[in-house]
């Protein structure tokens, strides 16, 4: 399940500016804990957004990605109004969609 | 049901059971996600599982990003390619224990110019891979990593 | 002073100087590109998660009387969010005390919703009760931001509240003999990269004052103002200060008074 997004999206000129921030613990799997115990890598490997239901942009990430990962990037096209969706899948398996509107 | 269609619904059923344990991930779900290049732990390795050999070095990639990161688990990075027919757009840490950061899949209407954050453990040089009509450019640039004074 | 202290005031003053031009150059060139790391963190600052989840704690009904924190006066008026935290600390007639946001939180929870303080002053700051007390901070520090920071001591209580903090800053003690002016009292004291606010100036008290709560990149934590201050009294080897104690209140009235005028920058981004 995890936390809310923050997705923010404007279009300008027929471009439209998708901006993402996720709310993620992103472990690498090299750190260890308090007591000496590996904590076990747990990331988010697949984000999906869509403009309009239409796929825009797919990523795949590895753990190397900072916690709390922050996204951003252009479309061609896009108005006020449009719907922008945001999915990601992490590392257990977990997934979590927020959407938003395109200002 | 054929004999085929049984084996495929009982493999379905078990890695079902698997995904609802979480053992695996729905396979449906990472269609894209490259275990063997987000493995890899040498440059060549990585290039090899993205087909990419030796990448042309290209002014038409760029990567943007400050000469120095104040603290290594926060490193701002754009990567653009200006390449007509972008397909893909990797980010990879050369000095990272998994070279491979990210890497983007940029569809007909996207403007291949993507913005991440990547976490270095060391001062490192930091590689954008771009897929441009079926060939691979790439550029590198070194980013130097501070671990911050005694503050926190 | 001893040797230790004379030590560091050594190596304070020697950072503040700059020994020789080529240490000049290289540290001015290594400052330029710090500089825009942190502009281009500026841009999805994460604190913003923060934000959301404080703006949920803020709306949901919670404690023995089932009520969300929507009527808490802030200073403003019951349920005013917008623009309370560039004027706080300030005197509450009602608690007849001067407090700053994390203490006035704690009262509207007690008040509102029935709950008992003592458990969120406990908690270390990085247990669920403090990541509450945290999250909310970061919601309303965020409906001040871009306001100019307005806080000027009139009331009696605000005012002898001031003059604390201001002796506190230049009290000297513990081990070391440090006072908060050892690290932030002089222009351009700088502990390898990291610039030391002088906070006794305008400038210099906004840098500190203007930009907490603060998401930390290094830790991928969340700090409030309260936490910012436990850590700096740790740094000055001294005890550790009670959360919400009129210590660490009387030490962000001066620094939000000495910084009237300037910007409200929250919630920060930091190192
Ligand atoms: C031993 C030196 C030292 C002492 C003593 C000290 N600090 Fe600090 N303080 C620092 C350092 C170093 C930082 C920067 C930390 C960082 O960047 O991680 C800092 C940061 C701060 C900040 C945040 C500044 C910013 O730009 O965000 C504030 C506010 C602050 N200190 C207040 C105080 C107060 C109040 C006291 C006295 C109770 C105090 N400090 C005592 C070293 C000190």
């Amino acid at each position: 399940m995890g936390n809310p997004m923050k997705i923010r999206a404007s279009a300008k000129d027929g471009v439209t500016e998708i901006k993402v921030l996720m709310s993620h613990e992103m472990e690498t799997g090299q750190r260890k804990d308090a007591s000496g115990t590996v904590i076990p890598a747990w990331f988010i490997n697949e984000v999906t957004a869509k403009l309009d239901g239409k796929t825009v942009m797919q990523a795949q990430w590895g753990p190397s990605i900072s916690k709390n990962p922050y996204l951003a990037f252009k479309v061609k096209g896009g108005k006020a109004g449009d719907k922008v969706s945001v999915t990601w899948v992490d590392s257990k398996g977990d997934t979590r969609t927020d959407e938003a509107t395109v200002t | 049901m054929t004999q085929a269609a049984m084996e495929r619904r009982q493999v379905l059923t078990f890695l079902g059971a698997l995904a609802a344990a979480g053992f695996v991930v729905p396979r449906v779900a990472l269609a894209n996600w490259d275990k063997t290049a987000f493995d890899a732990k040498t440059m060549d390795d990585a290039l090899k599982a993205f087909g990419a050999g030796a990448p042309a070095d290209s002014g038409d990639v760029q990567i943007i990003a400050s000469d120095i990161a104040e603290n290594g688990a926060v490193v701002p990075v754009q990567a653009v390619s200006k390449l007509p027919k972008t397909e893909r757009i990797a980010i990879l840490v050369e000095k990272n224990p998994n070279m491979l950061a990210a890497a983007f899949d940029i569809g007909p209407d996207t403007i291949p110019e993507v913005t991440a954050r990547i976490k270095m453990g060391q001062t490192s040089n930091v590689m954008v891979l771009v897929k441009a009509d079926g060939k691979f450019y790439a550029t590198a640039k070194e980013i130097k990593v501070t671990l911050g004074g005694c503050g926190g | 002073m001893d040797r230790v202290s004379v030590g560091i005031a050594a190596f304070l003053a020697v950072s503040a100087a700059v020994a020789t031009a080529a240490y000049a150059q290289q540290k001015d060139a290594a400052q330029e590109g710090i500089e825009a790391y942190r502009e281009a963190l500026q841009d999805g600052n994460p604190a913003e998660l923060f934000e959301l989840s404080g703006e949920e704690l803020w709306k949901t009904p919670a404690g023995p009387k089932k009520d969300s924190l929507e009527k808490c006066d802030l200073g403003l008026g019951p349920g005013v969010v917008k623009g309370a935290y560039a004027q706080l600390p300030r005197y509450f007639a009602d608690t007849d005390r001067v407090q700053d946001l994390e203490s006035r939180l704690l009262t509207c929870m007690e008040t509102l919703q029935g709950k008992d303080p003592k458990p969120y002053v406990e908690a270390s700051f990085t247990a669920p009760p403090k990541e509450e007390m945290i999250a909310l901070a970061a919601y309303v520090s965020g409906q001040s931001k871009d306001d100019p920071i307005t806080v000027k001591p009139k009331h009696p209580k605000e005012q002898a509240m001031y003059d604390l903090g201001k002796r506190m800053f230049y009290y000297q003690g513990g081990p070391y003999d440090f006072a908060c002016a050892t690290c932030h009292g002089q222009e351009g004291t700088r502990i390898r990269l990291q610039d030391l606010p002088y906070i006794p100036g305008q400038k210099g008290a906004a840098a500190g004052w203007g930009s907490w709560p603060a998401y930390r990149v290094s830790s991928g934590q969340m700090w409030s103002m309260q936490w910012r201050l436990n850590d700096c009294f740790r740094q000055q080897r001294f005890p550790e200060p009670v959360y919400t104690s009129d210590a660490t209140i009387a030490l962000s009235m001066y620094m939000a008074a000495n910084a009237s005028g300037e910007t409200m920058k929250t919630p920060g981004i930091k190192r």
